[in-house]
């Protein structure tokens, strides 16, 4: 029947259209529900494994675990790594390569974390900072070594 | 007790003690126009803030929150941001007509203000055919519409407009078969005498289910009317840029903004005169001792309250639902709205012959 459709279909349009107000008036009066945060003042917790730059770890004692093995420059794929290296003279007269600066490029680092994957003595690792904006493009090239940081005992 | 009725009746005999009656009525227009003018910006500045946090907490957000105390500043700030740009008018505009559109469109919603009850003997203009000339002035806001989309020189624009012409057309017939059903159990178009007539009772409750029906056909009619969501096709920002306002800038654009607030206003305060008694309070038939607690709440309130619930609703359908298409907006007039309000006043009509409704 044709009156029989017709109000059907405008007994369902109003049926959907009030499920749908529903929604949002629940959403109204329910402020508990808002998932906005003031983001200046109240901080996101970030998760683990959020990438937000490559960070050198160092200890307590200044000393890092990097050997200048320069795996991570060769696996970075838009060579945002360059890793600078002398020659250290050893107490026992030995020469050996070790690191002198590492110098990691911000503007070009696409957070890939193939340099992570790569590092053979978990040297470096994601820090979970993002605010990265600055007025210079020259701060965005770091030095990841800490000044005066030498390599930790016993790191091959 | 002291009412709004008092103040303009005591200022009327202060003015005439001294004056005469020439001047006296030029003073008075003059104090009125400056008071429209007040309430157009006030009412921009409350509306605008109102739709962005109705807006924010329906989508889980917080919207404006900074400026000021709870972000109440934001929209003077807003404001002000508008007054100090420039005007643009581009070089292949029609330059007359382009300034002239947003002017018609706020002098329209002006107008419409003049039979509006704000409450008992507060009225700029107590005229006998009230909701004729509201429903005749109103639909000549759609000039202004057309004026700006067709001046810009911008197919956007142009397109925005024919929609909006279209869409107004239309829906204005529903919205008017609506009103006049109210009409028809009042037996008056003045605005008082339905005011009036809802002593003992609003008429949505006196009116039952006729009643009811012609009150959402009226609220689905007056948001097409006034271009809102989900009947923004005039603006349609996803689609159009921002359809007839694309190529307006500032002072001009702000125009429109606020003639868009004010035209909701106005059209919530028909709703609430037609349906919710306008000033009146609630009463229940003979109810005299419930009826009198309720008279110590003034009228002013009452209407303001039933204005701004009618206005939230309004701000609820543009949160929720989304965008019709053209075909879709033509269709749900001409083959649902139109039939159901014609059958609605038929009904209407018999209810009002055989008495069958609440007095």
């Amino acid at each position: 029947m044709f009156i029989v459709d017709y109000i059907k279909t405008v007994y369902n349009a109003s049926t959907s259209l009030l499920k749908g107000m529903r929604m949002t008036g629940y959403y109204f009066f329910n402020h508990k529900e808002i998932i906005t945060l003031q983001y200046p003042d109240v901080k996101q917790e970030l998760p683990e494994r959020f990438r937000g730059e490559v960070v050198m770890t160092h200890d307590e004692k200044n000393e890092h675990r990097c050997t200048g093995c320069t795996a991570c420059e060769l696996a970075c794929p838009n060579a945002t790594i360059k890793i600078v290296t002398k020659q250290e003279l050893q107490p026992d007269g030995k020469k050996k390569k070790a690191l002198e600066t590492f110098v990691y490029h911000l503007e070009l680092c696409t957070m890939c974390n193939l340099c992570i994957v790569a590092c053979p003595t978990d040297a470096i690792k994601m820090a979970q900072t993002f605010e990265h904006s600055v007025f210079d493009r020259n701060q965005l090239t770091k030095k990841l070594n800490a000044p005066g940081s030498k390599l930790m005992e016993g790191v091959e | 007790m002291i009412s709004l009725e008092h103040i303009s009746q005591s200022i009327h005999e202060a003015l005439s003690a001294s004056l005469n009656s020439t001047l006296v009525l030029l003073i008075e227009m003059a104090i009125a126009g400056v008071l429209v003018i007040a309430l157009f910006a006030v009412l921009g500045l409350v509306l605008v803030f109102m739709e962005r946090k109705v807006s924010a907490y329906m989508q889980i957000r917080l919207g404006p929150n900074r400026v000021g105390y709870k972000g109440f500043a934001q929209t003077a700030a807003d404001t002000l941001k508008l007054l100090i740009k420039e005007g643009l008018t581009p070089d292949g505009a029609d330059k007359f007509l382009f300034n002239l559109a947003p002017l018609l469109v706020i002098i329209v919603a002006m107008l419409i203000m003049a039979p509006i009850a704000f409450t008992k003997g507060f009225q700029l203009w107590d005229i006998n055919i009230g909701v004729l000339y509201v429903s005749a002035v109103s639909s000549i806001g759609v000039i202004g519409i057309l004026m700006a989309g067709w001046a810009s020189n911008n197919k956007y624009s142009l397109l925005g407009a024919m929609r909006s012409g279209a869409q107004i057309v239309s829906y204005e017939l529903s919205a008017g078969l609506s009103v006049l059903t109210i009409v028809i159990l009042v037996g008056s178009l003045s605005i008082n005498d339905i005011i009036a007539s809802q002593q003992n009772g609003w008429w949505i409750f006196k009116g039952h289910i006729p009643v009811l029906i012609s009150f959402v056909i009226f609220v689905i009619a007056v948001t097409a009317e006034t271009n809102r969501a989900p009947f923004d096709l005039a603006e349609a920002e996803s689609e159009l840029t921002a359809g007839f306002h694309t190529e307006y800038s500032g002072m001009r654009f702000a125009l429109f903004f606020l003639a868009e607030y004010v035209n909701i206003f106005i059209v919530c305060a028909i709703g609430a005169t037609l349906f919710f008694g306008g000033w009146m309070p609630f009463h229940i038939g003979s109810w005299e001792a419930f009826n009198h607690v309720m008279d110590f709440i003034p009228g002013i309130v009452w209407f303001f309250g039933k204005v701004f619930a009618l206005i939230f609703l309004i701000m609820w359908f543009r949160w929720t639902f989304p965008r019709l298409r053209v075909d879709q907006l033509l269709n749900l007039e001409w083959k649902y709205l139109l039939p159901i309000a014609m059958f609605n006043l038929l009904l209407t009509t018999v209810m009002a012959i055989t008495g069958f409704y609440f007095k």
